[in-house]
């Protein structure tokens, strides 16, 4: 079944370059034929965005700042996108950050500034953003999130940032929960490591890479476009009643024990 | 694989990457200082080199890197 999504207006918030999971799911997103709204942090990131979305069929993407650490930037730009476009069908968050010196060594080295700014740009935003997103999915909507294993369970080096993917997960549910009576569905991926911009920031990230295809049960690595297509299930009716979920785009990796 | 052919590929890179002109890629010329690249900049081009010439830069390695120079003889003395 080809699925479409024809008609449908969706925001990408995140995508940095071509190696960002948000480009992947952009580019899902395209080929199903929907319309993109891109929001990206800070001036630094619009060109390689708008770059980027030129190379997409669809030929009208609309573009916003959205620093999601700032309230009224969050209001002013979800002002903006109701303006211009009205009806929002789903929105991808894929934001993250963390202060790379704390993705290595030993958790407990954190510091209160480093874990409340992984826990506020990683965590709260998602939060933050759907209080303004909610009010353009008027005619129902589906919100994908990133997450990692790492906020399930000890992966080395990943340190406070899984700790912000716990409470991101724990967001899924009570937003999934707060939403579900205006039919908007709210789901996280779980997608193995992928050679990314932020990946590139964990300490010995190409060693993480190694133990995934050596040891996840279908032995490969995940890319991009395999988060890409597990969204636009995400998006579509075909998940419509999936909520609350998390789903391992990890190649069977999150299964194995010893 | 020649230094000649290390260097222009790198430039290629460099330029692509960093939206300079190629003129001012110079061997000397230093990312941060001539070269206008910030961070992000820097990790972007140690994942395109990775791709390009297909070698893992460490950690330790791409924070020794500075220059333009500085790539070309990691390339050289890691190629495989």
């Amino acid at each position: 079944m080809e699925l479409t999504l024809k008609g449908r207006t969706y925001v990408v918030m995140g995508v940095a370059n071509k190696r960002s999971i948000a480009w992947g799911i952009a580019q899902a997103l395209d080929r199903a034929g929907a319309r993109l709204i891109f929001t990206y942090n800070n001036e630094r990131f619009r060109e390689p965005v708008e770059k980027l979305a030129a190379t997409l069929d669809g030929k009208d993407s609309l573009f916003y700042p959205c620093d999601v650490t700032i309230d009224e930037e969050i209001q002013a730009t979800f002002a903006k996108i109701k303006e211009d476009v009205g009806v929002i069908h789903g929105l991808a968050h894929c934001i993250a950050f963390a202060k790379k010196e704390e993705l290595d060594g030993d958790y407990m080295n954190t510091t209160r500034d480093g874990f409340l700014l992984a826990q506020n740009v990683s965590a709260y935003s998602l939060t933050a953003v759907l209080k303004e997103a909610k009010g353009l999915m008027t005619e129902g909507g589906s919100v994908v999130t990133m997450t990692y294993l790492g906020g399930e369970r000890v992966v080395r080096n990943y340190n406070v940032m899984g700790v912000a993917k716990a409470s991101l997960d724990a967001s899924v549910k009570y937003l999934a929960n707060d939403l579900g009576k205006d039919n908007i569905r709210v789901n996280g991926i779980s997608a193995g490591p992928i050679r990314t911009l932020s990946a590139k920031g964990i300490s010995d990230f190409n060693g993480v890479l190694k133990v995934i295809e050596e040891k996840a049960p279908l032995r490969r690595s995940i890319s991009p476009e395999d988060v890409g297509n597990t969204a636009l299930f995400l998006f579509s009716d075909l998940s419509k009643n999936i909520t609350g979920e998390t789903l391992h785009v990890d190649a069977g990796f999150n299964i194995i024990s010893i | 694989m020649a230094a000649e052919d290390v260097l222009t590929r790198v430039k290629k890179i460099v330029v692509d990457r960093l939206g300079v002109d190629e003129a001012d890629v110079k061997t000397e010329a230093s990312f941060k200082e001539d070269l206008d690249a910030d961070s992000l900049d820097i990790v972007e081009l140690v994942m395109e080199l990775e791709d390009e010439f297909n070698l893992e830069i460490s950690d330790e390695d791409a924070e020794k890197i500075q220059t333009v120079g500085d790539v070309v003889s990691y390339i050289e003395n890691h190629k495989s």
